[in-house]
């Protein structure tokens, strides 16, 4: 089972610029969680203050009894070790081959023979779906198969935090959606605790079981995906509809005057309809997070806006009915 | 302004105690250090040996020059073979292992941090400096020693040849005088010079690599002031140490 990430009061500034203040959330348990926020709001500098390679000024994570920003640097590495990160262009070593790439973390950290790596490895890569190109090198493959080398490269440890810098940019809708199912599944056989940061709606919709927004240097929210997908709060609502109305400018955010010049032309909101969570695919065993989030909700249900309290009992209820239908395959969905 | 500078060089010396103490952490990378070597070593020796041959030649002119005036040919040998082991040799190898080796290792680490393959190897639970800034500087350590030695020889050599064939000495004189001049403690210093040269060397290219400004363009200016760096604070390093040098070891003529 994944390990619990706890953020308190994290905040980070470059120089006099402030990325964002006073975060503070949990990453519960196994479950997958969704990062949402515009582009430039210090999504990236989150994902790398959680695993200590960038130090807030305030604040802390959590990790087993690690604080990933003031512990000795000595544990931090230990952390590490939990983690498996997929950075956005997927970070791969330019000198060795998508082979290489994949077993260094085994190479490094674990005394395995080569034929047991080699099993490993290409275990992972099929997984990804990069049977045949291991030999080449990462400047002679595209940006997606470089994204998918990298991601295989942080599963190859099975790590029991996974950590995914946006992996939408650069891929085509179909590759997202293969991607989004990837996730899932990889949720659903190794358990672990999944942070995607992401400005793809697509993804935003189906996998995550949590859902949080950065923006104005804020955490606007984090909870469980039906209070973000119910949201009346106008950046959210606003970001989540692809909409030019709203508090999201180009540059990042608009003034006042903007603003209220765009309240009289408003055209009302289409209504949202939340679309079931991806579930694992068939052959895959269920995912072990569904049924605890499922008694984690339950158990905050009341503290939760209405909208959502709603929107939450109808798809648990929902299930509850395709569950009857399609016996054996419980538990699915959220 | 001057914080910054102060920042600056409290972060490199910062840098040159964590390699320090890592140098002694196990897993030693052994083959990043052999290829790293061997690297360092194939693009400094040939510049290093052609450049010793007329350096060599022009600290034998020039002695040979002087103490002709001076009626005192019979130690140019003696002279020429000084200056050629104490200051230019761990000169030359000095600028040959920040310009040749030392800008290859900056444009290397600068662009993989670039790249952001170094943060990829600390997320992985794998120490950069460890990695590859250790075996990186003992390369260079070990090849401005080794390449010492081959431009002291190469440097005498040439100015063996000029003083013998141009300017007619006698090749016992000069060979002679060597003793009556030089000893071993000279070569010593000489070997530790090198060894410090291609520490600093080494731990200036690994800090501008590490820390490169902004992009590709960044890479390139980091190249360009590591070498920069390096050179002045070795021509600095270079005097405060044949100033000690000069103090502690009583000259053999005197």
């Amino acid at each position: 089972m994944g390990i619990e990430v706890v953020v308190e009061g994290l905040t980070k500034s470059f120089g006099k610029q402030n990325i964002w203040r006073d975060v503070s959330l949990t990453l519960p348990a196994g479950e997958v969680s969704v990062m949402l926020g515009p582009s430039g709001t210090g999504k990236t500098v989150f994902l790398k203050s959680l695993i200590g390679l960038l130090k807030p000024e305030k604040g802390r994570v959590l990790i087993d009894g690690v604080d990933m920003v003031r512990s000795p640097e000595k544990d931090i590495y230990e952390t590490r070790k939990l983690f498996g990160l997929m950075f956005q262009d997927g970070a791969l070593f330019g000198s060795l081959s998508l082979f290489d790439n994949i077993a260094f973390p085994l190479r490094e950290h674990t005394r395995k023979k080569e034929s047991e790596i080699r099993r490993i490895v290409m275990e992972r890569i099929e997984v990804v779906g990069l049977l045949g190109a291991e030999g080449k090198l990462p400047g002679e493959i595209s940006g997606g198969m470089r994204k998918r080398a990298g991601l295989a490269r942080a599963l190859v440890l099975d790590p029991q935090i996974i950590l995914c810098d946006e992996p939408d940019s650069g891929l085509d809708p179909v590759r997202t959606a293969y991607l989004s199912q990837l996730l899932i599944d990889l949720n659903a056989q190794i358990d672990a605790t999944m942070l995607i940061v992401t400005h793809n709606l697509d993804i935003a919709a189906t996998v995550p079981d949590n859902m949080g927004m950065l923006f104005r240097r804020e955490l606007v929210t984090f909870g469980p995906r039906e209070v973000l997908l119910t949201s009346d709060e106008p950046v959210v609502s606003q970001f989540l509809g692809g909409r030019r109305e709203g508090p999201i400018g180009m540059s990042e955010e608009k003034d006042a005057a903007t603003l209220a010049a765009e309240a009289d032309r408003t055209t009302p909101a289409a209504s949202r309809v939340i679309v079931p969570q991806l579930e694992p695919s068939p052959g895959l065993p269920p995912r072990r997070a569904v049924a605890r989030r499922r008694e984690r909700v339950m158990r905050m249900i009341d503290a939760l806006p209405p909208a959502a309290r709603s929107a939450i009992r109808e798809t648990y209820a929902r299930d509850a009915a395709t569950a009857t239908v399609t016996a054996p395959v419980a538990g699915g969905g959220a | 302004m001057i914080t910054g500078a102060l920042r600056e060089t409290g972060r490199l010396f910062a840098l040159a105690a964590e390699v320090s103490r890592a140098v002694f952490r196990r897993p030693f990378q052994f083959r990043e250090f052999t290829e790293q070597f061997w690297f360092v070593a194939s693009v400094t020796i040939l510049p290093a040996a052609l450049v010793s041959i007329p350096f060599g030649a022009v600290i034998a002119l020039q002695v040979g020059s002087l103490t002709q005036q001076l009626g005192a040919q019979s130690f140019t040998g003696g002279a020429s073979v000084l200056a050629v082991v104490q200051q230019a040799s761990p000169l030359i190898v000095a600028l040959l292992i920040a310009g040749a080796g030392g800008s290859a290792i900056c444009a290397d680490l600068g662009s993989r941090t670039i790249r952001e393959e170094l943060d990829a190897m600390e997320v992985m639970g794998v120490s950069p400096v460890q990695r590859l800034v250790v075996p990186r500087v003992l390369a260079a350590m070990g090849v401005a020693v080794l390449l010492n030695g081959l431009v002291s020889v190469v440097g005498i050599l040439g100015g063996y040849f000029f003083n013998v064939v141009m300017q007619g000495g006698t090749p016992g004189a000069y060979l002679s005088s060597f003793s009556a001049l030089a000893q071993l403690p000279d070569l010593y210093v000489s070997e530790l010079k090198a060894l410090v040269f291609g520490f600093i060397a080494g731990i200036v290219a690994a800090y501008r690599g590490l820390n490169p400004r902004g992009g590709p363009k960044g890479v390139g200016d980091a190249v360009n002031q590591s070498v920069v760096i390096t050179f002045l604070l070795l021509f600095f390093v270079n005097m405060v140490m044949t100033a000690v040098y000069l103090r502690i070891v009583p000259p053999k003529g005197g």
